[in-house]
């Protein structure tokens, strides 16, 4: 059985999520044998990192070197290229910095690549089976991986759930040696925070929120008029970002706000999990989609079939009349 | 600056309800709606929007088949200077690092300064730029969202999380994959297409790029798919099957039951 490892996220000397997830990913592949994980980095909360660690992992291999200050995907490669076994399995989450490092990661250790998976189905010789989704996740499907030159595995975060599991007692071990003089013809210089919108979506508790369906620009008015109706904001997923049609501090998701509403209006959202994992909170969701195919009808609460661009004026309506009708 | 941007035809999933068939190899093509990949387009809008404010060439290509002529045919119309082909037989069931394997044989064909991918195809994988860049050997970025030309480099923007964007400096030559809103795309109609339909298009197979024939298609690829289904889910939504009028009546009473009115 092939040795597997996790690459840990850490930012300012705390561990990302991610690292408990794969643990749960190791232990489906292989409960047997308690993963290695892999911190790379530099600074005074690197050994805080690895400590914190040390009671779910087998081992701890940490590599402290200067230029992974900040974790630039070509660096980092190079950096483990120099310290994974060969034939091993590399656990990533697949977020900017795995889809970032991965894919050139898998080729430079001459590997299998398998990006975003949802689950692992079992393993048969050198045959890995996982699950993962095509085409906006309205299909499924099963994906067999050669495992026998070893993998890159990424894995969609918050896809597995992290398991209880009997607290081991590991070992750091000091890779730092390990790893020569690293140098990158990518540098990076600096983070652009995003910038503060005029409306602050993650105040409000409810949020009617616009997706692809909503067609043209113009009718953005139409999701606006029943925000007003109901007291409520509106937000929106990537693509009514992309087209223009609204501004980024109104996104909803991982590439931009994280909202906790009462209730949320999914107006023609396909639901992307990019998308779902911006919405926090356990909201009761209503989602109107004209198809009902559409991956958000998984998660909502309640759904409709039908065209936003008719329901919602429909909806305005019905909340102008009943709103009018309790005032009296 | 010579640009090459790849390109991919699929199913446009915001137009389509994708239906696994009844073997479960493949989802129902029938009656399918197919464009460019959405990410890919964008891609091709900012090599155009380089190539005017440095000069150069836009080369577009793509490993397909016949029927993937109209996607190259539309980036034409959009005013790249050249597009391609990739097609042979021996490409078929090719995985991930098979179709990078031959686009890196076709880049080395040619003498290109950028690369340019969309960040991600219908499969969701975001896979090609990455293994092409190891490939070549070239740097690359994931996720770009903005892109500066200053003389040998080039100044990118990465998507991070929470809307925030991460700035590098990247040497030339390089791949990046490039990440929707970007740019907008401009309008190709009809009449755009129509007047690009005699341009060539060369094809390109195994012969022509010397690709070594054991390192793509099914029996070289380590990652397949075994099947398509739709997994049995958790409860999903309760759908509610009255009159508009009915359900927008009932979405009022359930926003108010959950203190949603202010």
């Amino acid at each position: 059985m092939a040795r597997i490892f996790s690459y840990i996220v850490h930012r300012g000397g705390t561990v990302d999520d991610s690292a408990a997830e794969l643990t749960a990913v190791a232990r489906k592949i292989d409960p047997t044998v308690p993963p290695t994980a892999i911190v790379t980095g530099w600074g005074a909360g690197l050994d805080a990192v690895c400590s914190s660690l040390l009671s779910s992992y087998g081992e701890v291999w940490k590599v402290a070197n200067e230029a992974l200050s900040y974790p630039n995907a070509e660096l980092v490669r190079q950096a483990l290229v120099s310290i994974l076994p060969a034939n091993s399995i590399l656990l990533v989450p697949h977020d900017h910095f795995g889809i970032d490092l991965s894919p050139g990661l898998s080729i430079k250790v001459n590997s299998a690549f398998v990006p975003d998976v949802l689950g692992i189905d079992g393993i048969e010789g050198d045959s890995l089976r996982l699950v993962r989704q095509e085409f906006g996740g309205q299909v499924s499907a099963h994906v067999r991986c050669d495992i026998s030159s070893g993998a890159v595995i990424n894995v969609r975060p918050g896809a597995f759930k992290p398991e209880q599991v009997t607290p081991i007692s590991s070992v750091v071990f000091d890779k730092s040696s390990a790893v020569g003089t690293l140098t990158a013809r990518r540098r990076y210089l600096e983070t652009i925070v995003a910038e503060a919108g005029d409306v602050d979506i993650t105040k409000h508790s409810v949020l009617v929120s616009i997706g692809r369906g909503m067609q043209e620009k113009d009718n953005v008015g139409l999701a606006e008029e029943l925000a007003e109706a109901l007291g409520a904001a509106v937000s929106c997923s990537r693509p009514v970002v992309d087209a223009k049609w609204m501004e980024k501090s109104r996104q909803v998701g991982s590439s931009g706000k994280t909202v906790k509403p009462k209730v949320y209006l999914a107006c023609g959202i396909s639901g992307a999990f990019q998308h779902l994992a911006g919405i926090k909170g356990s909201p009761f969701i209503i989602a109107i989609n004209k198809n009902s195919k559409a991956p958000i009808f998984q998660v909502a609460d309640v759904g409709i079939v039908d065209d936003v661009l008719e329901f919602l004026p429909e909806l305005t309506n019905k909340v102008r009349e009943m709103r009018g009708v309790a005032a009296k | 600056m010579e640009i090459l941007v790849c390109v991919r035809r699929v199913p446009d999933t915001s137009e389509n309800e994708i239906e696994v068939n009844a073997a479960g190899n493949d989802i129902e093509r029938n009656e399918l709606v197919y464009s460019v990949n959405e990410a890919d387009n964008y891609a091709v809008e900012e090599a155009l929007q380089i190539r005017d404010r440095v000069g150069g060439n836009v080369t577009v290509v793509t490993v397909g088949g016949e029927d993937d002529e109209e996607v190259l045919r539309r980036e034409l119309a959009m005013g790249a200077n050249q597009a391609v082909l990739v097609s042979d037989e021996d490409f078929n069931g090719s995985d991930g690092r098979g179709i990078a394997t031959i686009l890196k044989d076709f880049v080395k064909k040619g003498r290109y300064d950028l690369i340019l991918t969309g960040v991600q195809a219908d499969d969701g994988a975001a896979q090609v730029g990455g293994m092409l860049a190891a490939m070549l050997d070239y740097p690359f970025a994931s996720l770009v969202n903005s892109i500066t030309v200053d003389g040998g480099k080039l100044k990118v923007g990465r998507e991070i999380e929470g809307g925030n964007r991460e700035i590098n400096e990247i040497d030339l030559p390089c791949v990046l994959s490039i990440q929707t809103g970007i740019n907008e795309p401009r309008y190709v109609g009809m009449r755009g297409i129509r007047q690009v339909a005699s341009v060539p298009i060369p094809t390109l197979g195994v012969s022509n790029l010397g690709v070594e024939k054991d390192s793509v298609g099914e029996a070289a690829a380590k990652v397949r798919r075994v099947d398509y289904f739709v997994p049995a889910l958790s409860k999903g939504a309760d759908m509610l099957h009255g009159s508009r009028e009915e359900n927008a009546h009932t979405v009022f009473e359930l926003v108010a039951a959950r203190g949603g009115l202010k």
